[in-house]
């Protein structure tokens, strides 16, 4: 295969949401929702961003598709043609020719699909709007690929009220895949789904990959289903990464104390495994007024001086894994074996 | 039934509970039959997918069922000062279990901020509530609702109590909502799915905070979830819902570690845990769960199941079998003839 090819490469990535107040709409200060993130994807890998609400990992993979503009960084994509493009720098109708080579799977398998219409205009409708063939050759590409995601053809006629959550997550994918996208962008695909379709989809999302060659940037708050399916994970607190590392070493040895924090949180399906949690006091910070520092320092169980003064520069420790922490080195902190 | 102490009287036993729907285009069996005991300072976890009716037995005990819903048979016998009352029986509306619901039995909501009024500060809201069930003045209402803010670890309760829902963070509200729940010292709390709306460190909060209730104050807990996880951490037995029928019951390390239903058994595999090995093909439940108008004749689960016996599972619905200690199960696998 040779060297792996870089896909997406986001770097300064900065997204402030202003905050209005009074009669002028004056601007009073910004939500730093997005603050200065860096990462890249590449070829046929799957990345997740996985935070708690509020950390910025929706904002961030919305700013790579340019559903919102970025305020600052570049957006590095590399469309099939070789030629890298800065997605950031874009205008509308240059991007639209890249919009079809990056698709998006949504959380909500219930408002994301319009119930008036059919399957076959929902999944044929990025087709339509490309220019994409003529009606019996959609009709064939629509058949196609509900057969690739596991529901029948015949029942492309039907409206999605028709079909449960899983199912209408499966005519998401479609629509997705639809226009064979390089990079798929998938928001918490699976959080609204029953226990028992989850896995269903999940397994679908994973053989869909390896068949299509499809890239994946995956945004979910689930650790365990984030550890089931990414090659690498970054972890994001408040608009910043704190850890980035492929997923085995991240999990049996974090170095940063949130990712510690967060993967002790996580509820084990064992009850002879009540762990001493790790219960961190007090709550996530303000986006709008972030602590002096490293953001982390208020609820961090090991935070030094340095830590209230000087912020964190995500460094690279071990290969490829990536920590800000100040004493990310000499930490020790609990994993979790596989 | 699923009882390991027979010394312990249980507190609380709901027995062959039907709580159906009558909606225009026909009935729904949203709770068929569910039999379960709670045990005195336990923590008993009904969990199950969308639909089972978890949801809708913790609304039958608290006889808030909503139109057309109405519970259609079975008995919910409570322990109180020594005499035994039947909820079932009950006129939703009458005094005394005006008295039960909140006074006896405290409910926790999944989604706090729907939950509080958005127009009245959650201050006044539990002064109103301490009011209804006990005859003291404004300022000691108050005073009591600050001591439940405390209790719950709200910081600086007494400006807290005057803020509206809104201006609460999750968390925050969610622990308003036990405070609530709990200021008028109730001896039996259920709590609906939690910690569903949270993230993962403030749920390990309220997790935190509801043992140590539990153990300070000798609370019974009901715990309506669908996170395997969240079960496993916090109860100390299991009721396994499914399409309206209890699955499975049991003790919390026999439901984990010798699940005799099929559905048990494949819930717990198809969850993908923090330990299993990644990118691997996860084990599915095949199908989706049935709409509850098409609800299979037989076991409602025959249709998904692997075990499926044709002309059994499909013909009769299987009763409560015991298998272990304490442990029931619903299958034809474990009838005996």
């Amino acid at each position: 295969m040779g060297a792996p090819v870089r896909l997406l490469e986001v770097s300064g990535l900065k997204k402030f949401f202003p905050i209005r107040r009074g009669v002028m709409q004056r601007v009073v200060g910004h939500v730093r929702a997005v603050d200065d993130v860096s990462f890249f994807v590449e070829k046929g890998e799957c990345l997740s961003l996985v935070g708690e609400s509020g950390c910025g990992k929706t904002t961030t993979s919305r700013c790579i598709l340019r559903a919102i503009p970025p305020t600052a960084g570049e957006i590095l994509f590399r469309p099939e043609d070789g030629q890298v493009v800065d997605v950031a720098k874009l205008s509308k109708g240059e991007l639209r020719p890249l919009r079809r080579q990056m698709q998006m799977i949504f959380q909500d398998p219930f408002s994301s699909l319009n119930p008036r219409r059919t399957l076959l205009d929902i999944v044929a409708e990025p087709l339509v709007a490309n220019n994409i063939g003529n009606r019996r050759e959609q009709l064939d590409r629509v058949a196609d690929l509900l057969k690739l995601v596991g529901l029948r053809p015949e029942y492309m006629r039907r409206y999605p009220h028709a079909f449960s959550g899983g199912q209408r997550q499966r005519i998401g994918i479609a629509r997705a895949l639809a226009l064979n996208p390089s990079l798929v962008v998938a928001d918490e695909p699976v959080s609204a789904l029953d226990v028992s379709v989850q896995a269903q989809i999940l397994n679908l999302m994973l053989r869909l990959q390896d068949r299509l060659g499809l890239t994946y940037l995956f945004v979910a708050h689930d650790l365990s289903v984030v550890k089931h399916v990414s090659d690498r994970v970054a972890v994001m607190y408040v608009g910043r990464i704190v850890e980035m590392a492929p997923t085995a070493p991240l999990f049996a040895t974090p170095k940063h104390p949130y990712t510690e924090a967060l993967m002790s949180a996580v509820p084990k399906p064992d009850p002879r495994l009540r762990s001493q949690r790790i219960v961190l006091e007090g709550e996530v910070a303000d986006p709008a007024n972030p602590p002096s520092g490293c953001y982390f320092h208020p609820r961090c169980r090991y935070a030094v001086d340095a830590c209230r003064t000087e912020t964190p520069q995500l460094r690279e420790i071990e290969r490829g894994h990536f920590v800000s922490c100040h004493r990310a080195t000499e930490l020790r902190l609990k994993g979790i074996a596989a | 039934m699923s009882n390991q102490q027979p010394n312990v009287a249980p507190i609380l036993s709901v027995r062959d509970l039907k709580t159906y729907f009558f909606p225009d285009e026909g009935t729904v069996k949203a709770v068929d039959g569910a039999t379960f005991d709670l045990l005195p300072r336990t923590t008993l976890g009904i969990v199950g997918e969308s639909g089972c009716g978890k949801s809708v037995t913790a609304r039958s005990i608290l006889r808030i069922v909503e139109r057309p819903g109405r519970i259609v048979g079975g008995s919910i016998v409570m322990q109180k000062n020594g005499a035994q009352v039947d909820l079932a029986q009950l006129d939703p509306e009458s005094r005394e279990m005006r008295q039960i619901r909140g006074g006896d039995i405290g409910l926790v909501f999944q989604e706090p901020m729907t939950s509080f009024s958005p127009v009245h500060t959650v201050g006044n809201q539990i002064i109103e509530t301490i009011r209804l069930h006990h005859p003291v003045s404004k300022q000691e209402a108050r005073e009591r609702g600050i001591a439940a803010f405390r209790s719950v670890g709200i910081p600086k309760p007494e400006r807290r109590i005057d803020e509206f829902a809104f201006e609460l963070s999750g968390g925050l509200r969610q622990r308003a909502m036990i405070a609530m729940a709990l200021s008028c010292g109730p001896r039996i709390l259920i709590a609906d799915e939690p910690t569903t709306a949270l993230d993962v460190t403030t749920q390990a909060q309220i997790l935190d905070l509801l043992r140590s209730l539990q153990e300070r104050e000798g609370m019974t807990i009901i715990l309506i979830t669908h996170n395997l996880g969240v079960v496993a951490e916090m109860c100390d037995t299991v009721v396994v819902m499914y399409l309206g029928r209890v699955v499975e019951e049991g003790p919390v390390d026999a439901i984990f570690h010798n699940a005799k239903h099929p559905y048990t058994q494949a819930l717990l595999r198809s969850i993908p845990s923090i330990r299993s090995i990644a990118r691997t093909e996860l084990p599915t439940i095949a199908g989706s769960i049935p709409h509850p108008y098409n609800r299979p004749a037989g076991c409602p689960f025959y249709p998904r199941c692997p075990d499926f016996k044709p002309g059994v599972c499909d013909k009769a619905e299987p009763g409560l079998t015991v298998v272990g200690d304490g442990q029931a199960v619903s299958c034809f696998l474990y009838e005996q003839t």
